[in-house]
């Protein structure tokens, strides 16, 4: 590279990486501010823990958080269950009647504006409610099944990945070796993406637990999740709890994040360090 | 349940219940996404009606035994009769446009740069391009509500060193979208990216400036061709969801900053019009699927030109 | 040959418009190490999977010890195999993966530890229950597998290229120790393998396949002494190939004349072949002699310039052009060290027995 091109691609980066981070940053700051004017720094009072204070006080929010959580983690546990079966079919049964219909079925609602994907759930519910009358009203149950729907595809796009990659003559030996098909995925095959799965399941409850969009058009009254309360807060302009709850959330998923990023990577070296040991030894 | 599997052989091979693990997805895709999106098309032909649902029927079965199909067209011609929505489409598409832009111009030079970090530094550049992402799209939107405000810190460092006097009216722009557009999806665009600039050959690079090519060349003639795919990835990653967005011009956005999401939203929650709304959907839809057809076939025929 | 222990009927496999196994019948008896021996593409690997069951043959029956297993699942079949890739279990210890297929058989836990303990005794694995795969070298892979599809005694074992993932030196090694074993278990061997020399070592007999078909079945020597086809000479080993024609075909001796060699060649046999036909005439190029006068013998003798010389230890390959321009390739063991070997442009005389040549029609 030459000396120019690299000044430019490390001015891009700190550009770049400043522009990402300098939000959150501010975010945390301004979220120990005592002014209730966000941005206008309170010298005198600050830092203060006051906002964290109130977040746990507030009963909606804390209600919201919880209806939240519920949902994000039936969502990722309908849509890993449904995104597995779905990869499983799509990566080994190469061909089936209506495959590419399939195929086309689970891809497009990663693409999907979510306006539209929103939009037209509701009109189904309603549908089903004037004919059959399910769902009665609207609520945590059909916002699951809207999660699901749209975040099923992103569990596919990960667990078809990790199938790819599983040599299928493993898979083949231990049906040579007398067990079953239902066997050999469970004992086999399940065990050797069950990184994936996890992954999958992760992305799915942030999926769920980030959404706004689809979520507005398909909850009822009763059930406000926590981004629609906090939408509706930051409608009305800068809030000071809003800055300590993104504080909280920023925190957890870095803790988590980081954690697994770590994990991964040590997993990594043990993984080569092994290799290396088998390689001496034999040598 | 035989016909399923054209493969006797296959069937055998699989799990006994292989039907099931198809069915169980496949019938959730077809009630959850191809019925309700089937309605959506239904209802764009609906008459508008003061009920719950709002709706006039589309399909009456009369009492003399006969089946009326009653569509009305009504909704697409008022759609594209009004300028309002005419100008959201198109202003959608331009503020996608202009926003998948400038995140393909900052993240080339940060994937290219990641791409060949040091290997130790490499994975932690990676994990601080994801991170944003795991982290809730609707707090680091209204992260910027903060930065941008009039008393926020942007304008503050402004008139701190003098280049303004009073406040910029930055919040309710285009420019906010704008910043808001690029922040929401430069990892999407620096994903695809990075794994097509790690996935070259640096020989060929080094082969090329072997033969004399200069570095501006190499890259233009050598680096960006092979590239090509992430870029086209990294491009329909962010311009998709870019075009149907609502909460960035929503909270970031004027009252005139106009884009079809934010539309099709008032339009169903604001005045409760669900055959104009599903209309504008079934609109935008045949546009995205326009799109992208058209970019993969000037991609391919890209293609075709360079073998 | 004692009596078809496992029998293959006029095997087809045909995948849409492509035929990969063309009409197979082989007959295989208890014990036997059978290998089947060809290119990539020659259908040998579809072959093999039909015997596992993993691919459903199109047409044909396949039997072992009596009973049709034609659409006998491979999780029932009396079949191991031991892969190409080991397809070792990853996520299991070197134990666990050999007591896996004990297990799907409901043995007692007792019986099946001391059964693996006896398998992993005898391909000298002992101290290595607890590793992991990827915790072992490529020839302790191997073993496991190997104990892996044993452990089950099948009435059948088949091996995909068993010791194509090993380097060289270890492969030699490898081989005794494969053959050994199946020794001493009685295991019907079917081997897969492209490399003509394992094929060699490790058969007691050959399939020579092409294009989904087999060839030509019989001993190694068999299939080296006596190649029936122009392909099968060619494939095993080095030869010069000649075209000719038939001009003598005696009960006890056929001549055939060879434009290229420029002398007729002399068989001290007949070979009952229509007369005046054309056929190819192979020569391994171990079996023509060197010297530097004129030998005495009347036939298969002809005169050249040495082209070319490769020393290869063992032996030395040399390269003889003839006055037609033919070149004829000859082998030479060194049997003495500083022999007095001959020379880049040395003028010889080559001459080769009347059993030497090969007569293929096809």
């Amino acid at each position: 590279m030459n000396e120019r091109r690299a000044g430019l691609v490390l001015g891009a980066m700190a550009v770049g990486f400043s522009f990402l981070y300098l939000p959150i940053f501010a975010m945390i700051i301004y979220s120990f501010n005592a002014s209730r004017l966000v941005t206008v720094w309170d010298s005198a009072n600050s830092p203060t823990l006051a906002w964290y204070r109130e977040l746990f006080h507030n009963g909606a929010l804390l209600d919201a958080a919880r209806l939240s959580f519920k949902i994000a983690t039936a969502n990722a546990t309908g849509a890993v269950i449904l995104g597995t079966l779905a990869a499983f079919a799509l990566e080994r049964y190469r061909r089936f009647r209506g495959r590419a219909m399939f195929n086309l079925l689970t891809t497009a609602p990663m693409v999907l504006p979510e306006v539209i994907t929103g939009l037209s759930l509701l009109l189904l519910f309603v549908a089903l409610e004037q004919t059959m009358g399910w769902p009665r009203g609207r609520g945590a149950v059909t916002i699951t099944i809207a999660h699901i729907t749209f975040s099923m595809a992103y569990v596919i796009v990960i667990v078809k990945a990790r199938l790819a990659t599983v040599d299928r003559s493993i898979e083949e030996a231990a049906m040579d070796l007398g067990a079953r098909p239902w066997k050999v995925f469970a004992v086999i095959t399940l065990p050797l993406i069950a990184s994936a799965i996890a992954s999958g399941w992760v992305l799915a409850f942030i999926l769920s637990w980030d959404d706004l969009v689809i979520t507005s058009f398909v909850s009822g009254p009763s059930s406000t999740t926590l981004p629609q309360l906090v939408f509706s807060k930051v409608r009305l302009g800068v809030s000071p709890d809003i800055n300590a709850l993104a504080t909280l959330l920023v925190l957890v998923v870095t803790a988590c994040v980081v954690s697994a990023g770590i994990y991964m990577l040590q997993a990594e070296r043990k993984r080569l360090h092994d290799a290396q040991m088998a390689f001496e030894e034999s040598a | 349940m035989h016909g399923l599997l054209s493969n006797r052989r296959l069937q055998r091979l699989l799990p006994s219940g292989s039907w099931y693990v198809i069915a169980a997805p496949y019938l959730w895709l077809l009630l959850f996404f191809l019925i309700p999106f089937l309605i959506v098309l239904k209802i764009s032909f609906a008459n508008i009606v003061l009920a719950m649902p709002p709706v006039e029927p589309v399909f009456v079965w009369t009492q003399d035994q006969i089946l009326q199909i009653r569509l009305h067209f009504s909704n697409f011609a008022f759609v594209f009769g009004d300028d309002l929505y005419i100008e959201a489409f198109l202003n959608s598409i331009k503020v996608a446009g202009i926003s998948t832009l400038l995140a393909l111009l900052l993240g080339y030079p940060m994937a290219y740069g990641i791409a060949r970090a040091p290997n130790g530094w490499r994975n932690v550049l990676f994990l601080l391009v994801v991170l944003p992402f795991f982290t809730s799209f609707l707090l680091r939107v209204y992260a910027w509500l903060g930065l941008l405000g009039r008393n926020g810190p942007i304008n503050g460092v402004l008139m701190h060193l003098g280049l303004i006097h009073e406040p910029l009216q930055l919040l309710q722009t285009d420019f906010a979208v704008y910043i808001g557009m690029v922040y929401s999806y430069l990892p999407f665009m620096i994903l695809p990216l990075y794994s097509a600039i790690e996935k070259l050959d640096l020989n060929l690079l080094e082969a090329a400036a072997d033969l004399g090519c200069r570095p501006a060349r190499v890259f233009m003639k050598v680096t960006l061709p092979l590239t090509k795919q992430g870029i086209f990835a990294g491009c329909l990653l962010v311009f998709i969801p870019a075009v149907g967005e609502y909460v960035i011009p929503a909270l970031l956005g004027g009252p005139d900053t106009l884009m079809i999401g934010r539309v099709v939203w008032d339009e169903f929650f604001g005045n409760r019009d669900w055959p104009v709304a599903s209309a504008l959907a079934i609109v935008l839809l045949v546009l995205l699927s326009g799109l992208v057809l058209l970019l993969q076939r000037v991609q391919a025929r890209g293609e075709a030109i360079h073998e | 040959m004692s009596e078809a222990y496992i029998r293959i009927e006029q095997l087809t496999k045909r995948f849409g418009e492509f035929v990969a196994v063309r009409q197979v019948s082989l007959e295989i008896a208890k014990g036997e190490v059978f290998c089947l021996l060809g290119g990539s593409g020659c259908g040998k690997t579809t072959l093999l999977r039909m015997l596992a069951g993993f691919e459903e043959p199109s047409e044909g029956r396949v039997t072992i010890d009596g009973v049709d297993v034609t659409h006998v699942p491979p999780y029932e079949r009396p079949v191991n195999m031991m892969f190409q890739s080991y397809a070792l279990f990853p996520h299991m210890t070197v134990e666990q993966n050999v007591a896996f297929g004990l297990r799907q058989d409901g043995l007692r836990r007792a019986a099946i530890s001391s059964q693996v303990r006896d398998m992993l005794a005898l391909v000298q694995l002992e101290g290595y229950e607890k590793r992991k795969p990827h915790q072992l070298s490529g020839g302790q892979r191997q073993r496991v597998a190997l104990a892996r599809a044993l452990v089950k005694r099948p009435k059948l074992l088949l091996l995909d290229e068993p010791l194509g993932a090993l380097d060289k030196k270890l492969r030699e090694h490898t081989q005794f120790e494969l053959i050994k074993l199946q020794e001493q278990l009685g295991v019907t061997f079917v081997i897969v393998t492209h490399d003509q020399e394992e094929a060699m070592t490790l058969a007691t007999r050959i399939g020579v396949m092409r294009a989904g078909e087999i060839l030509q079945v019989g001993t190694p020597a068999d299939i080296y002494e006596f190649p029936n086809s122009r392909f099968v000479a060619d494939f095993i080993g080095s030869v010069n190939m000649m075209a000719g024609r038939l001009t003598v075909d005696e009960a006890d001796h056929a001549r055939i004349d060879c434009p290229e060699l420029g002398v007729s060649v002399y068989i001290d046999h007949g070979v009952s072949g229509p007369p005046d036909s054309s056929v190819s005439v192979a020569i391994r190029p171990e079996k023509i002699q060197m010297s530097a006068a004129k030998p005495a013998q009347p036939d298969n003798v002809v005169n050249g310039v040495i082209s070319g010389v490769a020393y290869l230890g063992g032996a030395t390959r040399y390269l003889v052009r003839l006055p037609t321009g033919l070149q004829l390739k000859v082998t030479a063991p060194n049997t003495h060290r500083h022999e007095e070997n001959f020379q880049q442009d040395e003028s010889v005389w080559l001459y080769w027995d009347g059993s030497a040549p090969v007569v293929v029609t096809r």
